[in-house]
């Protein structure tokens, strides 16, 4: 029950959070930035909206936005919030996960490639392509988990005292671990260097430009996926900067909302301070957490047996 | 060529029986040679007089040649021994039907019937009203594929279409087509009243009020005998640099936003603002329109409003400063800025390219220079130039520039500037007269050409702005960059669609 009930405040605070992200982009650039609860104004105003539907398209374009916001919020259900419990955990549910990410992912393209449009075909290679690169960096970070842990499970790193384990394991090493992720929820989530989610030019855009058919209710559906998914990558890494348990659950919540908020300000002034990579040299930037990964490996092999 | 071709002045005028008329093979040849020795064309027109068509030729080199002949029905095309006709022909091929034979690429310029009724060159049928009804150049094979780009935009920009032909993320070619926003300019300047003449002239391109309206103004001047007193020079000038520091201001925010570094982005934004808000204190209209009239400008400037300027330059001076050196010392910016959409000096030189986007590729012609006229015969302007090409160089020529404009400024506000405000009135044309005004706006050259005939009524009034230069620029340099790379590189030549259009 409690579980669930995080579950469901995770899905309703993941707007406010990105709009952390826009205001402290703002502040950086001498403004004052749209309101707090921009997300849920915008969320609103989709879902108030009718879709418009291309002759050229079919069912898939449809399924595409149901699809990215359902594996979203599936993932959000594996996920140890703060380190409770979550709603379903087993064995190896790591796995389930990284690859409801890829279905929902895999849904997005899949529309995208329906509306036979020549951006959104660029946008879906360009955003077919990175991800790969991130699907190594994840299965490194797996693996030095596992062995840690000897687990396959997210429950496993990331609730209770688990966390707390892992940097009494490996601590420095996990600091690599940190940075690769902060690296990974970059890429996917489309955010600077890799992706410019505030440009209006379609051919420099991968999220975006595939996205750019949808509208009304379905366009609010992607919204809402893509918040869910980067309160996803933040939490967890904000669990792992912040492992501590204080013994109430109140200050536990409230310390982990904190910090969360921190990874989006840190998401914030990244964007604010470098520009985007040129294209061809995204690969080398979303390697670099895979490098990062695998020398952690290396390094519990080493020394940790 | 020397002998041949009559040397003119920028902005003089001269009767018409002065020109030499000589036959078209001899320009042909003569105009060939001359840009093969690296000479360039300022215009090459076609024109109807008295019942017969003839070409008008104004060439440059560091001075300015001219002569006429008459137009045949058609004839061996230059652009294949010298490039920088290529766009003249083909407008001429539009405009009147006659056909360069063996053009290299003969294609519609703006999408417009001749003049004449005769048989199309390109064989369109206007009464379908897409500029895009046209097969584009094509690349075949497995691997490529086609982006098609507007005409209608994301964002509040001018129309234009743009093809792709790509492999993967690099552009092999890129096609542009444009001729969405031709509203008939050269025709509507067919003997406007006194008091439309101006304001047609200033909304050929809004963003270049002042270099269009300036080169209006100084062929009327000539052509009336009128001269303006000093201070509306240095007004001009004002106006000029002005219009200068707005546009690439906002240029260098908008390269900065489209490499995703809002900083500087957002603080460019706010300072165009601020340099727009001192050409409304010059003439209560921010992008200067209604300041430049024949005979001198419509607003003075009191002593009051020169101190108001002084102090609102020397505030906004340190701005521009830092924020400049906020854009150019992100490395992550020269990252994207450098090695960008390089356009060789050689290529360049075979387009013609005018104005930042030519002098970032080494070639260091500015009007303002080479031809000076209003105050700019008082002020040194130093030859400048990158060797690099790319939208790093570009950047750096505005950055240059914004800084040379803010020092002009500076300098001529120091003294006292009297003027006596024009009011719009009659004038008469000279007679039988020819004038070619050449300015440097903020894109490069801009150049107005009017023939009066015999009642002194405007017989062609010819305008180039220095887009119908550059535009093959940007399509050379997109060749072999990444295509997500398009709209850095559209925004480091930043050029004008209707400018072009007409």
């Amino acid at each position: 029950m409690e579980s669930i009930l995080l579950w469901l405040a995770a899905i309703l605070i993941a707007p406010f959070f990105s709009a952390l992200i826009l205001k402290v982009k703002a502040f950086f650039g001498g403004k004052k930035g749209p309101p707090l609860l921009i997300n849920y104004y915008t969320l609103i105003k989709l879902f108030k909206k009718g879709s418009v539907y291309s002759n050229s398209t079919t069912f898939v374009f449809k399924l595409g936005p149901i699809v990215s916001c359902c594996t979203a919020l599936t993932v959000l259900l594996f996920l140890p919030i703060a380190g409770f419990d979550p709603v379903f955990s087993f064995k190896g549910d790591v796995i389930l996960v990284l690859y409801l990410l890829g279905l929902g992912r895999f849904f997005t393209i899949a529309a995208a490639m329906d509306t036979a449009s020549p951006f959104e075909g660029m946008g879906a290679a360009r955003e077919a392509y990175f991800p790969i690169l991130c699907e190594a960096a994840m299965f490194m970070i797996l693996i030095f988990f596992y062995r840690i842990t000897g687990m396959v499970q997210l429950s496993a790193f990331f609730a209770g005292a688990g966390t707390a384990g892992l940097w009494q394991a490996a601590g420095a090493p996990l600091i690599f671990i940190v940075i690769a992720l902060f690296i990974i929820l970059l890429t996917e989530n489309s955010r600077v260097p890799v992706d410019d989610p505030a440009t209006h030019l379609e051919l420099t855009m991968i999220h975006e430009v595939m996205v750019l058919d949808h509208s009304g209710p379905d366009f609010a559906l992607i919204e809402l996926g893509s918040f869910c998914k980067l309160f996803f990558y933040s939490a967890i890494i904000s669990r792992l900067a912040f492992p501590f348990d204080t013994g109430i659950a109140g200050y536990n919540l409230g310390i982990f909302a904190l910090v969360t908020g921190c990874v989006y300000l840190v998401v914030g002034v990244t964007e604010s301070v470098i520009a985007r990579y040129r294209m061809d040299k995204v690969p080398q930037f979303v390697l670099t957490s895979f490098a990062l990964a695998f020398f952690a490996t290396i390094i519990t092999m080493e020394f940790i047996k | 060529m020397k002998n041949a071709f009559i040397e003119i002045k920028n902005g003089a005028a001269i009767p018409r029986d002065e020109i030499p008329h000589l036959p078209f093979n001899r320009v042909r040849d003569l105009a060939v040679s001359h840009v093969k020795n690296g000479g360039k064309v300022v215009q090459f027109f076609g024109y109807e007089d008295q019942g017969t068509m003839k070409f008008m030729t104004v060439l440059r080199d560091d001075k300015l040649w001219a002569a006429g002949c008459d137009a045949p029905d058609s004839y061996p095309s230059m652009s294949c021994e010298a490039e920088p006709f290529h766009l003249f022909e083909r407008e001429i091929a539009e405009q009147f039907g006659i056909r360069p034979e063996g053009h290299p690429w003969l294609k519609m310029v703006r999408y417009q019937p001749n003049e004449r009724d005769l048989p199309d060159v390109f064989g369109n049928d206007y009464s379908e009203d897409i500029p895009g009804n046209y097969p584009y150049y094509q690349v075949q094979g497995d691997d490529i594929h086609e982006v098609a780009v507007g005409p209608v935009h994301a964002g509040v920009i001018e129309p234009g279409h743009f093809r792709f032909n790509c492999i993967g993320e690099r552009v092999l070619h890129l096609e542009i087509q444009l001729g969405y926003q031709h509203r008939g300019v050269e025709a509507l300047l067919k003997n406007p009243a006194p008091k439309r003449l101006p304001i047609i002239c200033e909304n050929i391109a809004g963003d270049t009020t002042i270099g269009h309206g300036l080169c209006m103004a100084q062929a009327v001047e000539a052509l009336t005998g009128v001269t303006p007193d000093k201070g509306a020079k240095v007004i001009r000038v004002i106006a000029l640099e002005l219009e200068r520091l707005a546009n690439h201001i906002g240029d260098l925010g908008a390269l900065s936003g489209d490499v995703a570094f809002l900083p500087p982005a957002n603080y460019f934004g706010r300072l165009r603002g601020d340099f727009l808000n001192l050409s409304l204190l010059l003439c209560g209209n921010r992008f200067g329109k209604g300041l430049v009239r024949p005979g001198g400008v419509s607003f003075a400037l009191d002593d009051e409003m020169r101190k108001i300027l002084t102090d609102r330059l020397a505030e906004l001076r340190p701005q521009v400063e830092h924020v400049l050196e906020l854009l150019f010392s992100a490395s992550t910016v020269r990252a994207r800025f450098e090695h960008c959409g390089a356009v060789s000096r050689e290529d360049a030189d075979h387009l013609g390219l005018v104005g930042p986007a030519g002098r970032g590729c080494g070639l260091p012609y500015d009007v303002r220079r080479v031809f000076p006229t209003e105050a700019y015969t008082d002020i040194g302007i130093p030859e400048n130039s990158k060797t690099t090409g790319d939208v790093d160089a570009r950047a750096k020529m505005r950055y240059d520039e914004v800084i040379q404009s803010m020092e002009i400024i500076q300098s001529l506000i120091t003294r006292p500037i009297e003027t006596k405000p024009v009011m719009p009135g009659n004038y008469r044309l000279a007679p039988s007269s020819f004038v070619v005004t050449l300015n440097e706006a903020w894109r490069g050259e801009v150049s107005h050409c009017l023939l009066t005939d015999d009642a002194g009524q405007i017989q062609r009034y010819k305008v180039k702005d220095p887009s119908f230069h550059n535009w093959n620029g940007l399509a050379m340099a997109l060749r072999d960059t990444g295509i997500s790379d398009f709209p850095l590189n559209n925004k480091s030549f930043n050029l004008s669609y209707c400018g072009f259009d007409l």
